[in-house]
């Protein structure tokens, strides 16, 4: 891998046509930024970036949260003025005052967070905006609608034009957005964190939709910081950190020197942990069942144990009755049936203080929801559960002293990154927030800590906190419940994992099960069947799964 | 960044609201050694670099759902600066509305180069009136009479501010109480019924009165909050209703021999018995009274509740966040109904600085508009205990100096209504009055540093008040 600077070669000119409607030239756009600074007041988001997109290529911007990536795309896309640069498209300068024009010219974006009106039908969507119309200004969906079936069937979309956007899962939204750019003729497609909202299942099909693109000559800009995408998909990688170009970097580049680029320094993506050591089984949940306003049994008959200084990982597809478990447990969930046992004490039915009370850690699954309130201080954030305890309160009265004393300390501990206690925890990047999460859970002795989807949103240097975090408690003898939908770092902190299904457990595995087997068994196949299925697979030799790494990759970190 | 907007609304009221940012540039640490710092973030570019945190953008555009009616909850916890601009631009547009409604404004129009300063003075005059009337009387005859405008003002705004107290603090727990006037008026019926009925010995008899009309007021209050816990029913229906309720039910029993003066064919009580009146500080000259004395206390109590108890500290994680307050344990149902109680017992107290202070007995009319006048009040104080004192504070002023501006220059009451009515409509437009003082920050951001940061000094201040 280059870390210096290093210009690509001028691109070869590969297809060239005039699109006879649009009389531009297909499959040859070069798109190139040159010097691009963009500040906003003192802040300098991107800082003289330089970046060449050939035609035909996948060029992936790697680089944390808030390295500048967003800002650039849509400098790009005409949602910013650049402060200074300029942007060439063939070698012409252009300037983009609002993305139409930057549509007309052959850029297309799909935001992270799509652009899609739910309540309107496919066709309607990507209608929008550029809407062809019959006489008297009546809506001419019909050949939008012939449009879309084209597009979907070149490349394998199997969108219905008619289809209420609402009712379509996410991954085929992703795709009603990339058909959006393609009706609109893009040359150029910029996917800003495409996989941060899909399942494993649907990351590999829209690689290999990328593929697809890719063959048919369109550039491609990837933006993400998922390692193991990003190495599967990219033909040049430039690495972004703190709004400047740190570097090109090659998809063979290992991972861990990527992670090291992003970061800016040396990172261990392997979590180093000794075998745990179990003692007695403290923690039980027998036939315990959630139903749901609708009467549906989102958590069914789940039993399972988790004994001291152990990690159990609850793995699945989002949704499948995950959030309602931990709720259950903590006692915010109505309709409970089961039992839920720690120490031998009975906490189904008592109050989420009760529970909490008895040794209960908490981390909720979404922090902004559940973990924090952001407009109060970080102070206030950790003690958000002991804020009516000893030492922080005597009778009704708090101690602002004592409360502000114990932050310092906690901020100094878990390596919060604050100006000041004071802040207001919204004002906090996402791994510092999970941070102070963190250590309000951790501060008290614990018989029994759950952590949901623990470094979402994370970058690399905050996951490894908090990876470390979590088997230091485990290690301390705590029976720790992790539940997420990263498959990696179910690999990565669990002794067992229990996979749930349609709140149902469809088994539980011990920790070197491999990723295929427990793929098959989040889509509900059972342990042995998806144990036959994946080594009959193998033996085959046809991996379905696009994006599985040789073993060296196994103990990675969803970066 | 230049007119360019950000395209998703949610980012711009949110920038809008001047909610804390945060800018830390790349040079506060040695870059290399921090990977996971407080880091610019520009949620998918849809919001200009502010910090926001990368968990918060990653919900997008429900993130505006967190503690619920956020729009709502924007408007009453905004900018202090908003706050005092809104007044200047309401009191300007006031005055214009004043100077061409006024015949002799156009008389002296008509000669304005000739003598310029008669049509300024035809300007000024119904404010100087309205200065003359709620805070100095240059023109008394002694100091006594000078004096007597300011404690008029302070006489008026003692109940503006308990009731807006008990508006404020529904608030920050994030409820919208409508329900003050019913509030004020279960007060004031329970408290002038203990004052008048029952004949207790000096001092004690006082703080029965002022008890009942707490006690009247919370269970009022407390009535919104249980139904509010128990059923889901939404507290802006339920106060509107339960003030009709009030109203008519005051009405009511000052028809029935209970309650009607004896002798009287008007629905009027009897005189509240001297024991039970609240003491006047200034002498029988001056109607300012010891109410005024319980307003600073009960803005003071609000405060240390609100900041320094365990009580108010529920309050405000359930007003701010309820789904973390319900994970942190904190018991949602019972913090909504003991915040209404509280808050309806420092509406309930306005109703006893009525009978017991002001009017010395209980008509039909003794809440006036001041329930209503008390959501202003909460608005302009932007929900802080003190920040609502002083918002009473000059709402008493418009209201004492307003009579003074009718007699003196014929200018109708009215005007002051429309001021107040101006001042709402400024703060609930936050961009519009920052866009009139050409203070936008989107416009700031590109050719001045730390406005972000300023920002969040203000919101701070206002917060700490």
């Amino acid at each position: 891998m280059t870390l210096g600077w290093d210009y690509p070669l001028p691109c070869r000119r590969q297809r060239v046509e005039a699109d006879p409607y649009t009389h531009r030239l297909v499959g040859v756009l070069k798109l190139e930024l040159k010097g691009i600074t963009k500040r906003f007041g003192s802040l300098v988001a991107n800082d003289h970036i330089d970046l060449v997109v050939e035609p035909g290529q996948v060029h992936c911007l790697l680089g944390e949260n808030g390295a500048g990536k967003s800002t650039l795309m849509n400098v790009l896309y005409g949602l910013y003025d650049p402060t200074e640069g300029e942007i060439l498209v063939d070698g012409k300068p252009v300037v983009f005052k609002d993305p139409g024009e930057a549509m007309a010219a052959g850029i297309g974006m799909v935001h992270q967070h799509f652009m899609l009106i739910p309540v309107f039908t496919v066709a309607e969507n990507v209608a929008l905006g550029n809407e062809t119309t019959k006489a008297a200004g009546l809506l001419n969906l019909e050949a939008t609608r012939e449009k879309i079936r084209s597009i979907s069937d070149q490349y394998g979309f199997d969108v219905d034009p008619d289809a209420m956007v609402e009712d379509l899962p996410v991954g085929v939204q992703q795709r009603v957005e990339i058909i959006k750019a393609l009706v609109r003729d893009a040359e150029v497609l910029i996917l800003d964190e495409p996989t941060a909202v899909l399942t494993p299942q649907e990351t590999d099909e829209l690689l290999d939709i990328i593929r697809q693109l890719k063959r048919d000559g369109k550039s491609i800009v990837f933006i993400s910081h998922k390692l193991r995408e990003v190495k599967a998909i990219s033909d040049t990688i430039t690495v972004i950190r703190r709004g400047k170009v740190v570097g090109q970097a090659d998809p063979t580049a290992s991972p861990t020197e990527l992670a090291s680029a992003m970061v800016g320094r040396t990172v261990s993506l392997t979590l180093d942990k000794a075998p745990a050591r179990t003692g007695d089984v403290t923690f039980n949940v027998n036939h315990l069942t959630v139903t749901d306003h609708n009467g549906q049994h989102v958590v069914d008959d789940l039993s399972f144990n988790i004994a001291k200084g152990e990690v159990l990982a609850i793995a699945g597809v989002q949704g499948n009755g995950q959030t309602e478990l931990t709720e259950a447990i903590l006692g915010v969930q109505p309709h409970v049936t089961g039992s839920i046992t720690l120490d031998g004490e009975e906490l189904l039915g008592k109050s989420v203080k009760h529970v909490l009370g008895a040794g209960v850690g908490f981390v909720p699954e979404d922090r902004t929801i559940d973990g924090l309130v952001s407009a109060f201080s970080i102070s206030e954030n950790m003690i958000l559960d002991l804020y009516d305890k000893a030492p922080f309160a005597r009778g009704v009265g708090m101690k602002p002293g004592v409360i502000a004393e114990n932050a310092t300390r906690k901020v100094e501990e878990f390596d919060v990154r604050t100006p000041s206690v004071s802040a207001a925890v919204g004002t906090l990047s996402g791994g510092n927030q999970q941070k102070v999460v963190l250590a309000r859970e951790l501060s008290r002795p614990l018989r029994l800590f759950i952590a949901s989807q623990p470094t979402r949103g994370l970058d690399v240097g905050s996951i490894e906190f908090v990876h470390k975090r979590v088997i230091a408690e485990r290690d301390h003898g705590t029976p720790v419940m992790i539940v997420s939908t990263e498959l990696d770092e179910v690999l990565q902190l669990a002794d067992r994992i229990a996979v749930l299904y349609r709140g149902r457990l469809v088994g539980i595995v011990p920790a070197t099960t491999s990723r295929d087997v427990l793929g098959l068994m989040m889509a509900g196949v059972p342990a042995a069947e998806a144990e036959a299925s994946a080594s009959a697979h193998a033996h085959s030799g046809t991996t379905t799964a696009a994006v599985s790494e040789p073993a060296g990759l196994e103990g990675e970190p969803h970066v | 960044m230049s007119e360019k907007t950000t395209p998703e609304p949610q980012a711009a009221s949110r920038d809008d609201a001047g909610e804390p940012v945060e800018i830390q540039g790349p040079g506060g640490t040695t870059p290399e050694a921090v990977a996971s710092d407080v880091v610019l973030d520009t949620a998918g570019g849809q919001m200009p670099p502010s910090a926001v945190p990368a968990a918060t953008q990653r919900r997008g555009g429900d993130h505006d759902g967190e503690g619920g009616g956020s729009v709502l909850h924007r408007i009453f916890t905004g900018n202090a600066m908003v706050s005092f601009l809104s007044v200047l631009l309401a009191i300007v547009l006031g005055g214009i509305l004043m100077a061409v409604t006024n015949p002799k404004v156009a008389v002296t129009a008509g000669y304005f180069f000739a003598q310029p300063g008669d049509l300024l003075t035809e300007v000024i005059r119904p404010y100087a009136a309205l200065v003359q009337g709620s805070i100095f009387n240059w023109a008394g005859a002694d100091l006594a009479a000078q004096l007597y405008p300011i404690t008029e003002t302070l006489t008026v705004a003692t109940p503006l501010i308990c009731a807006g107290l008990g508006v404020a603090l529904a608030f920050r727990a994030g409820l919208f109480n409508i329900g003050a006037q019913g509030q004020i008026i279960f007060g004031a019926l329970l408290g002038a019924y203990v004052g008048f009925a029952w004949h207790l010995p000096i001092g004690l008899h006082l703080l029965v009165v002022i008890l009942a009309g707490l006690v009247g007021g919370a269970v009022w209050g407390g009535i919104v909050g249980l139904l509010k816990a128990r059923t889901g029913a939404h507290e802006v229906i339920v106060t509107i209703m339960l003030n009709y309720i009030a109203s008519f039910l005051l009405l009511f029993l000052l028809t029935t021999p209970a309650f009607q003066r004896k002798g009287s064919t008007n629905p009027i009580s009897p005189f509240l018995d001297s024991t039970a009146l609240f003491p006047e500080l200034l002498g029988p000259q001056f109607r300012l009274h010891a109410g005024f004395l319980v307003a600073i206390a009960a803005t003071a109590f609000v405060w240390w509740l609100l900041n320094r108890s365990t009580v108010g500290f529920e309050f405000r994680a359930v007003g701010a966040n309820p789904s973390a307050a319900r994970t942190a344990g904190i018991n949602v149902a019972r913090s909504t109904i003991l915040v209404m109680a509280i808050a309806g017992a420092l509406a309930g107290l306005a109703g006893v600085a009525q009978v017991s202070g002001t009017e010395k007995y209980l008509s039909g009319g003794v809440a006036a508009s001041i329930g209503f006048d008390a959501i202003t009040v909460a608005l302009l104080g932007r929900s802080t205990p003190w920040g609502t004192f002083f918002a009473g504070l000059l709402f008493g002023a418009f209201r004492a100096g307003g009579v003074a501006m009718q007699a003196q220059t014929q200018t109708p009451i009215d005007i002051v209504l429309v001021i107040q009515s101006l001042i709402v409509l400024f703060i609930a437009a936050p961009p519009l009055v920052r866009a009139i003082f050409g203070l936008n920050p989107r416009k700031k951001k590109t050719t001045k540093s730390g406005t972000a940061g300023s920002r969040t000094g203000g919101v701070k201040s206002g917060a700490a008040a």
